[in-house]
């Protein structure tokens, strides 16, 4: 009897401590929700609170005026985040497939030639150089898409493993019996059985373009290619950036001044929310994933 | 007959190593691109490169972009900065980790177990884009939450300016958006502890934190030794998105919050100069390189199974 209310109480300490870190992780985003939704004076005198005393849609408003270039950036990032997670699925199954079949000659020498991206790289300067230079990529949605962000070694090895751990030999064997080639094997059997796979890895994947901003801050000086993570770094540097066309001007022709610091947390929220609501359907996958990624590395 | 069936066999082998090679041909001529050119691209950092002349009619200069990065401050500075962080980054992180982790775990599979791991992995999904502007609703100096609510307008500090405070600033923005994902990573290694042994240990009469410290802590050691093995191999390379996001930018914070990849950045970017920028880029690559092998080396020797390779 002693030792239940022991546990009891041992529960509920632990349960007060995870929700002082939990608020602690959520607090910063509350504020940035908020402050989205406070009235500009208010900011401007009392600064991003928890408790604003008055509210106002003031931000949202004028982010609807002025929706094409929010809308331009939202369809960059969309397109790259479908783009390079299709392409990057494509790229990583394929390359793990040959490292995992155990009758192929040149397995070891593959993973090798995969695992070596691990261990050293030539570093930012000769890349972009190569990229510039060569590739020509500065400017155009390639930049976007094609550096870094394709290809790790730690999501080939994890689907390596998948392959090599949760399909059998005998499995490859039998689909050759029946006649079926390699490229037969790889595209009717394997890659329908490594859904459970490539959905994390695919997963990641697409949470890294959606977050990613380096590509475009080496390669791209036209915002026309500026995805949402893009123009947020732009506007937090020049809020003005928003304005498109003409400055509009009120009635006694002054430009209208922009309700800035509202703006500025209401354009991260919606920079942010589409991973607002599909985390709380995928959370599952996502701590799943961080899991299975944990086993190597 | 003989001859042919093994011609047969041979040329079906064949075969099959040639599809399985064309496979993995477009996976490994993006590595050959995006991560082999760029390693063999390095001898820029030995010439005086010009965009005008390009790589190859750039004239040699041998080591002298090491020698003028060396005689500066800023080589010790970045070197210095990239170490302590990841050090702190080291050894506060894993406490953190492990202290949630063995929360967590008592939580189990419980709904507020689940909606704990949720809760401290959000902040590992959202961009350091936004991080910076989640920091900057917090600290910006006019209207930043903690001038305004914490400390009022009259004790303000212009947190983008003041240096002495972002060692603990970065360490704090590491641990909020990292710690979680690492303790659900720890908390994995303990749900791999044989439930027999807490069974057997609460029957002889040990407590809840005797349990931690006597079972659970020891039991995890091996994931943590591996865990911070794989760190100090990468212990030369630093979040980009970390020190170049959340401090803004500002010039006054450089001194302590300008690592081996800003400034590898910035020299190339901003300030057009490429011979020191690749000079701290090889010096990075091979440092790093280095270290990871040597890291790698170890883990393998304690766990081969937790080996990279």
């Amino acid at each position: 009897m002693k030792s239940m209310s022991d546990e009891k109480r041992f529960r509920l300490i632990v349960t007060i401590i995870l929700t002082l870190f939990s608020i602690v992780a959520l607090f910063p985003m509350i504020l940035l929700v908020v402050a989205s939704f406070t009235d500009e004076n208010e900011l401007i005198t009392h600064g991003y609170q928890i408790l604003p005393r008055k509210l106002s849609l003031e931000a949202y408003s004028y982010m609807v005026k002025q929706a094409s270039t929010i809308i331009r950036a939202y369809l960059v990032t969309i397109g790259t985040t479908i783009a390079g997670t299709a392409l990057s699925i494509f790229l990583t199954s394929s390359i793990a497939y040959p490292m995992a079949r155990k009758n192929f000659k040149y397995r070891n020498a593959l993973s090798f030639f995969v695992y070596f991206t691990m261990l050293f790289n030539g570093g930012l300067v000769p890349q972009y150089i190569m990229w510039t230079t060569f590739f020509h990529i500065k400017n155009t949605y390639f930049a976007l898409v094609i550096p870094n962000l394709l290809m790790t070694a730690f999501n080939i090895f994890l689907v390596r493993n998948y392959y090599s751990n949760s399909l059998p030999e005998a499995l490859f064997e039998a689909a050759q019996l029946d006649g079926a080639s390699e490229f037969g094997i790889y595209t009717k059997v394997v890659f329908p059985l490594s859904k459970p796979v490539i959905a994390t890895v695919g997963l990641f994947v697409a949470l890294a373009y959606w977050n990613s901003w380096t590509n475009a801050l080496y390669y791209v000086t036209d915002p026309k290619y500026f995805g949402i993570q893009n123009l947020l770094m732009r506007i937090m540097k020049n809020i003005e950036y928003l304005r498109t066309g003409a400055a509009e001007m009120s009635a006694e022709g002054q430009a209208v001044t922009l309700p800035g610091n509202s703006i500025r947390m209401a354009l991260a929220f919606v920079g942010i929310l589409p991973i607002v609501i599909i985390y709380p359907m995928l959370q599952k996958y996502f701590i799943k994933g961080v899991v299975v990624g944990a086993v190597k590395g | 007959m003989v001859i042919y069936m093994t011609k047969k066999r041979n040329k079906k082998f064949n075969k099959n190593t040639l599809s399985l090679f064309l496979i993995a041909l477009p996976g490994c001529l993006y590595l050959l691109i995006n991560n082999y050119i760029p390693i063999m691209g390095i001898f820029v950092a030995f010439k005086n490169y010009s965009y005008a002349k390009g790589i190859w009619d750039s004239p040699w200069c041998g080591f002298s972009n090491f020698k003028f990065l060396f005689i500066t401050n800023d080589a010790w500075t970045i070197t210095r900065n990239t170490l302590l962080y990841n050090l702190a980054f080291i050894v506060l992180g894993t406490i953190m980790s492990v202290f949630l982790a063995i929360l967590l775990h008592e939580l189990g599979e419980q709904l507020r177990g689940k909606f704990f791991q949720s809760t401290l992995l959000f902040p590992h999904l959202l961009s350091w884009v936004v991080t910076a502007y989640l920091v900057y609703a917090l600290l910006g100096s006019s209207n930043g939450f903690v001038n305004n609510t914490l400390l009022g307008k009259d004790n303000a500090i212009d947190w983008y300016s003041a240096k002495a405070y972002w060692p603990v600033i970065l360490v704090l923005v590491y641990l909020w958006k990292n710690a979680g994902y690492t303790a659900i990573v720890y908390m994995a290694g303990i749900a791999g502890i044989d439930k027999e042994i807490f069974e057997a240990a609460q029957i002889d009469g040990a407590g809840k934190v005797k349990q931690i410290f006597s079972i659970t802590l020891p039991m995890l050691r091996p994931t943590v030794i591996i865990m911070t093995l794989m760190s100090i191999g990468r212990i030369f390379y630093s979040d980009f998105g970390l020190f170049y996001q959340v401090p803004m930018n500002s010039g006054a914070l450089f001194q302590v919050t300008q690592t081996i990849d800003t400034y590898v950045y910035r020299g190339l970017m901003e300030q057009g100069n490429i011979a020191m920028s690749s000079a701290a880029g090889v010096y990075q690559s091979m440092v790093g390189f280095v270290l990871v092998v040597l890291a790698n080396f170890i883990v393998k020797k304690k766990d081969p199974e937790n080996a990279l390779f």
